[in-house]
């Protein structure tokens, strides 16, 4: 059996993102930038999977500029076998990113695609989703526990309130919540061994999706600044403060 | 028990450190040799991200390097247009005339406002296509002796957990194995450490003195930016015996560099470092440039000050120091970037040359050094830092100004240092507490939001990489004496005095740590030891720094 897991790049998640001066987007210019923390654990899922003996290999897959092969060595020497890189300057949207998946999908024949539920860069939890709909496969999203058993995967997904099992006939859709595993280091030994895995960059253009976007960004805006709060002496000043400035009870 | 067995990589050349000198010793190396297999290990998480400095840099060794820096895209794009040296009062400023002739060393014609972190990127662009492994995210935590000969180094365990003990996710450290070792982790290296201790290296040096730069970098409103403007500080708030100074520097889109540099020698254990450094914003001729500008990063680092007279043997069997490791910074010019990369490429000639006969010190360093323009300027500029540190303030700036212009650096004396930074400190009832004003949380700020904006983050479950090799010294000396002075110096927060009424002791908040060094370096009793984190710990510095 063989898994896809795609991966972003986006900014790294120490990072405190700016808004540029013209308000058209987050600075990413000279930012450091790594792979998405959920996608990291789709990469450890996949491999874990493959060490168990559930899977023979191990596929990543990002879409990107020229630099998300960086992020594709990590993925390798996290246990990947081999990298896939569409390459592409513009920075698509989950529809564009999920048609080109399904692509690569029909063009790899994976039994299984484990996404992270969503990057924390757009924070749009969409691609996974889409990419079940384009299939026409069964999805088990926001995972935290991952089995396969005879042809299915049984997987656990945190829902509101607790966890809900779902059986899925293979091949299926799989994204990865934060509580699924703890991602392993990539150790320097094999961070070297990445070094020679086999990576094959495909122009996104020579795959023949259409990538229009379908958003348009109006603004982009930090939060308001939180105001200093106040300490009161006593509960009848907070009880009066609660009714008279902030009119909450 | 058995230990769970390292991997072990062998190279020509290990390289510890990325910063100009690393970077620059592994372009030169494989210029000169590209047989040669050459790896760098870097702690930080990428190249640049541990990387603080002003920077006006002097493109001279880039060009002895690179010659077609400009062609490559060089980062190097703000040319210094103007610049300006005041003398602060508390309330006025003097600008000192014929800056150029009275303090030749600050004239930066030909130099440019940088990003070192953006140019240690380029560097790690050019090396790497070069054919150099960089690896960021590894820190060298061990030097590997055998037969007295350094034989490599070996990368920190990850995933140790705070006891000591392997957690899930332990993974053994790496040992690189190099003919030659070349150590270039900056100020105060811990690793550096060792192998000075080891071979005795500063044996015939002066004591190392250390200076402790803040730096804070700001996007200001277009209209208010004069990209190429430089303008220097000395005088106020420090007082007439203790050395430092601020910078501004606009460069880039709308940014501004400002900073403040303290030479660790001072006495006064009440004085604050962050807090002079945030007061000084405060002041007229730097609020002006800052006001209805927000800032966007923080970062502070530790930078060797004794120049020419502090500079320890630099080679041994196995390798060399080279860059601020073996403290090639030249003070009156507050440079060190062309010092240390030109340090680094005269050292990767040295390797060069001794892997052809086999030897195991790679000595024609030392030589080549000597015979090199880095000698000439270090030994022109020998007698400022230390003039300063005899004669106070004043006394040495006007000795300063007597050595450019009629001494011209050719004085047949040469001034020592006396004492190591950490013995220079006073008890605190001797000393009198600086006020410092609350931050206003617009142009000043508070330790906390500050190492916010360095995005420090260090693994949490992991030993605590600040340690003390005698915990008791800390009440006896650090609080009854000086009053926990370390809580004051440390830009980052790292350390606090819990329960100071009741039972007070020092709380070390690792996590915090920005790898500035000055705790190894100022302690009174060197009793805090800085060793390496888990490897892509600490800072986070972004593009601007």
């Amino acid at each position: 059996m063989k898994i896809l897991v795609p991966v972003k790049r986006v900014v790294d998640y120490n990072i405190k993102p700016r808004v540029k001066a013209d308000g058209s987007g987050v600075e990413t210019a000279g930012v450091k930038m790594s792979m998405n923390p959920f996608d990291e654990i789709a990469v450890e899922e996949a491999v874990r999977l493959r060490e168990k003996g559930a899977a023979s290999e191990v596929v990543v897959v990002s879409i990107g500029v020229q630099q998300a092969q960086d992020t594709l060595r990590t993925a390798m020497a996290m246990g990947a076998d081999r990298a896939i890189l569409v390459l592409t300057d513009e920075s698509p949207e989950p529809l564009a990113v999920a048609k080109v998946l399904k692509t690569l999908v029909e063009k790899e024949g994976p039994s299984l695609v484990v996404l992270g539920k969503q990057a924390i860069d757009d924070d749009m939890n969409a691609t996974g989703q889409m990419l079940a709909g384009l299939l026409g496969w069964g999805q088990g999203t926001f995972a935290s526990k991952v089995d396969v058993v005879d042809g299915r995967v049984n997987v656990s997904r945190e829902i509101d309130g607790g966890t809900e099992q779902v059986s899925l006939a293979l091949p299926a859709i799989i994204t990865a919540d934060l509580r699924l595993n703890e991602p392993r280091y990539a150790s320097l030994p094999n961070i070297m061994k990445a070094k020679k895995k086999p990576l094959e960059t495909i122009p996104a253009a020579d795959l023949g999706v259409d990538m229009t976007p379908r958003l348009t960004v109006v603004s982009v805006a930090e939060p308001a600044e939180r105001k200093a709060g106040i300490k009161v002496g006593s509960a009848t000043e907070l009880v009066e403060k609660l009714r008279n400035e902030a009119k909450v009870i | 028990m058995s230990e769970p067995v390292r991997e072990s990589m062998e190279f020509d050349v290990v390289i510890v450190g990325g910063g100009p000198a690393g970077l620059a010793a592994a372009i030169r190396l494989r210029q000169l040799s590209p047989q040669t297999s050459v790896c760098l290990i870097e702690k930080g998480s990428e190249i640049g991200a541990h990387i603080v400095s002003g920077a006006v840099i002097e493109p001279r060794a880039l060009a002895e390097l690179l010659p077609d820096w400009r062609e490559r895209g060089a980062p190097l794009d703000t040319p210094v247009t103007a610049e300006d040296m005041f003398y602060l009062t508390e309330t006025g400023s003097i600008r000192v005339p014929m800056l150029d002739k009275v303090m030749p060393h600050m004239a930066n014609h030909g130099n440019y406002i940088v990003s070192l972190g953006e140019v240690c990127r380029w560097l790690a662009v050019q090396a790497e296509e070069l054919g150099v492994e960089i690896y960021p995210g590894f820190a060298g935590a061990e030097v590997l002796i055998e037969r007295n000969r350094v034989v490599g180094v070996a990368t920190g365990d990850m995933g140790v957990g705070r006891d000591g003990k392997p957690g899930p996710n332990y993974q053994p450290g790496m040992e690189l194995r190099g003919r030659y070792t070349l150590f270039a982790e900056g100020c105060r290296g811990s690793l550096t450490k060792q192998v000075m201790a080891h071979y005795d290296l500063r044996k015939d040096a002066d004591p190392q003195t250390y200076g402790l730069g803040i730096k804070e970098v700001w996007e200001i409103p277009a209209e208010n930016h004069r990209p190429g403007l430089v303008q220097h500080s000395f005088g106020w708030p420090l007082d007439n015996g203790t050395y430092g100074g601020a910078w501004l520097y606009h460069f880039g889109e709308n940014l501004v560099s400002y900073g403040f540099v303290i030479g660790l020698d001072y006495a006064n254990t009440w004085l604050s470092p962050f807090e002079e450094m945030q007061r000084v914003k405060l002041h007229l001729a730097f609020r002006q440039h800052l006001e209805g500008g927000r800032r966007i990063s923080y970062g502070a680092r530790a930078l060797s000050e004794g120049g020419l007279q502090s500079i320890p043997r630099l080679t041994f069997p196995g390798g060399a120091l080279i860059g601020d490791s073996a403290g090639f910074l030249n003070v009156p010019k507050i440079k060190g970037t062309h010092t240390s990369m030109k340090s680094g490429m005269l050292a990767a000639e040295a390797v060069v040359d001794a892997m052809k006969t086999d030897r195991a010190e790679p000595g024609s360093y030392t030589q080549k050094v000597r015979q090199s323009w880095l000698w000439q300027e270090l030994r022109t500029a020998r007698n400022i830092r230390p003039a300063f540190a005899r004669f106070g303030a004043m006394g040495g700036a006007v000795y300063a100004g007597l050595d450019a212009m009629v001494l011209r650096g050719r004085a047949p004396w040469t001034l020592h240092f006396k004492h190591q930074d950490n013995e220079t400190l006073r008890a605190a009832d001797l000393c009198a507490k600086p006020f410092y004003p609350k931050p206003d949380g617009k142009l000043t700020f508070d330790r906390l939001s500050s190492v916010f904006l360095s995005a420090t983050n260090h693994e949490e479950d992991q030993p605590v990489h600040l340690r003390l090799k005698n915990p008791s010294l800390w009440k006896t000396v650090n609080w009854d004496v000086f009053h926990a002075p370390e809580a004051r110096y440390c830009p980052a927060g790292v350390y606090e005095v819990a329960d100071e009424q009741t039972a007070p002791h020092l709380q070390i908040n690792a996590q915090n740590c920005v790898h500035c060094k000055t705790c190894d370096i100022k302690d009174p009793t060197q009793n805090i030891d800085w060793t390496t984190p888990e490897g892509g710990g600490g800072p986070n510095y972004p593009a601007g720094m």
